[in-house]
């Protein structure tokens, strides 16, 4: 048995268990990726023999050989699909490999499981050729690979300026870059990120690359549509209102062969949920949170949440909440030194200065009550199960309004990806319709498996809700 | 895509795997999805109900828009590494 099993090797939960392995514990470290860095650290595909380093790509290489040469227990290309934990406390993990399926347990765990990507459904979304702007990162880091040959980048918050710029680092070539925020929101934003001087100028930086390459950017605009029949081949761009309200009659088609499209990053809460931990909303965090105190320590004995599923505060920031997390867990596990309150002291002010520019960046990235209205009623709200705006309103009026209810009624949500992709849309045409909050509104139940299970293995189509359902308390 | 910046950047040896009739060349060790997209082949497959052209969208083993059929099974496209003579099906729901 181990003494800390962390979850997710990306900055957070890969310097979580080089922090609990320093401090003499028996560590295990497990993510779905072929290596560690998790999303924003991305290892490159081992199709790539070499290639220009960036930044990030240093960062990460650095991370990954601090992990290698530590005496962590490493699981690459698992992943995690059942979480329990047993009368005495020890948690049991069930696990998918490339084929082979185990378990392993551990007294403490720690999930770091990161963000996910929140893609506010419009006309066309569904077409090939339309990725989320962290998937386009994805291509760009794993794989070194342009998205198409000419490709609209839109949504809202730093990563819009991110993908382009990094279309425009590969040799892609943009149509328009469209974000939902206003010049005077970003400024508002880089007030609050001036103790970060270095990412403020790399913001400039974007914006002024685009500007010279004479690429057509959008203030406060967003997609009203997304054109085409197998294949994107143009989009609709319409500037907005400052609540993100199309103003309709200021519209420009232009055309595209691909759309990097993200309204956002929403913390990836399905593990800390299936552990049973409570959990509450903040918007300014991004969404649903576990609850947790300054350490990560959830409302479950020996389960901590570090990085950016327990709120969005950015890479910045994840490294001391992994360090923070190690340190609760060591403490608890056995006993407080002067050198893990001497430790403590430190990242948590370290952590503040950090969190402070991750909180500005995930403001930009609220979602505006005027998204909701662009979804129009034909669009498919449900991916997976084809769920149309006008089918889940159908269902609201009904009379459900709760998301078990909703996804009973129409299966939003009970497809393949597990309701990733439509929750928080379904959330908020509920919230727009109903007038609940998000609170009052709550989420779906928590249910394995955790990660989408593809392999047939299980059985031929896997249905979801045939699944045994654990001891989750509700929410 | 062809644009890309290819001179600085150094990729292991040319195979080839077939997505249904098709042959297609990939770098050794890539993504099915990745090699695909290279070739400008994103229709992945049509969703069950609406029967849409679908393609991949998340990117990192989450959508499950990407999904092809290979031995049979299931897999993710963005996540499954091509192979030389690995036979990629488009999946049919019937
Ligand atoms: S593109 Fe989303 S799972 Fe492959």
């Amino acid at each position: 048995m181990y003494d800390v099993i962390v979850i997710g090797a990306g900055p957070a939960g890969a310097n979580a268990a080089l922090t609990a392995e320093h401090y003499g514990l028996n560590v295990l470290l497990i993510d779905e990726g072929s290596d560690a860095g998790g999303q924003v650290w991305r290892v490159k595909s081992k199709s790539i023999l070499s290639a220009p380093v960036t930044e990030t790509s240093l960062k990460g290489d650095k991370l990954r050989q601090r992990v290698k040469s530590s005496e962590v227990d490493i699981l690459f290309e698992t992943r995690v699909w059942q979480i329990e934990q047993n009368e005495e406390h020890v948690w049991q993990l069930g696990l998918q490999g490339v084929c082979e399926r185990s378990s392993v347990s551990g007294k403490a765990l720690i999930i770091a499981t990161g963000a996910q990507e929140r893609v506010i459904p419009l006309n066309g979304w569904t077409l090939p050729g339309v990725y989320g702007l962290a998937g386009a990162t994805a291509l760009f880091k794993e794989h070194m690979i342009l998205p198409g040959k000419n490709t609209v980048v839109a949504g809202s918050g730093p990563l819009v300026f991110f993908v382009a710029s990094e279309i425009i680092r590969l040799g892609g070539t943009l149509s328009a870059v469209v974000t939902l925020n206003s010049r005077f929101e970003w400024l508002k934003a880089a007030a609050e990120m001036i103790s970060k001087p270095g990412l403020l100028w790399q913001g400039v930086k974007w914006v002024f690359k685009l500007h010279i390459k004479g690429i057509p950017l959008h203030w406060q605009s967003a997609l009203s549509s997304i054109n085409g029949n197998e294949y994107v081949q143009d989009v609709d761009i319409i500037k907005t209102t400052k609540y993100g309200y199309l103003k309709r009659k200021l519209n420009v088609l232009v055309e595209a062969d691909s759309v990097c499209l993200g309204h956002g990053l929403i913390p990836a809460i399905e593990a800390t949920r299936l552990a049973g931990a409570d959990h509450h909303y903040d918007e300014t965090l991004g969404g649903w949170v576990p609850t947790i105190d300054q350490c990560g320590r959830t409302t479950v004995k020996y389960l901590y949440a570090c990085g950016d599923n327990a709120g969005i505060l950015g890479v910045q920031a994840a490294p001391y909440r992994g360090e923070l997390s190690a340190i609760a867990a060591v403490e608890d596990l056995t006993g407080s030194t002067s050198e893990t309150i001497n430790h403590h002291n430190k990242a948590l002010k370290s952590l503040g200065e950090e969190a402070a520019f991750g909180i500005a960046a995930t403001a930009l990235t609220i979602p505006k009550n005027g998204l909701i209205e662009n979804i129009g009623k034909n669009v498919e709200v449900c991916r997976c199960e084809g769920i149309t705006r006008e089918e889940i309103e159908i269902e609201l009026i009904k009379g459900s309004v709760s998301p078990n209810s909703i996804k009973s009624g129409t299966r939003c949500g009970m497809g393949p990806c597990g309701g990733r992709f439509c929750s928080e849309s379904l959330a908020m045409i509920t919230e727009s319709i109903t007038n609940q909050s998000r609170e009052e509104i709550g989420l779906p139940t928590a249910r394995p498996p955790l990660r989408p299970v593809s392999m047939d293995e299980i059985s031929d189509e896997l249905d979801y809700d045939e699944l045994p359902i654990p001891g989750v308390s509700p929410l | 895509m062809s644009s890309e910046n290819t001179d600085q950047i150094k990729r292991t040896e040319k195979i080839s795997f077939t997505f249904d009739d098709q042959t297609v060349e990939a770098y050794d060790g890539e993504t099915i999805a990745a090699a695909l997209l290279r070739r400008g082949v994103i229709h992945l497959r049509n969703a069950p109900n609406s029967n849409t052209a679908r393609g991949m969208f998340c990117g990192m083993g989450v959508c499950q828009e990407c999904v092809v059929e290979v031995d049979g099974y299931k897999v993710e496209a963005c996540r499954t590494k091509t192979s030389n003579g690995l036979i990629v099906k488009k999946v049919s729901y019937v």
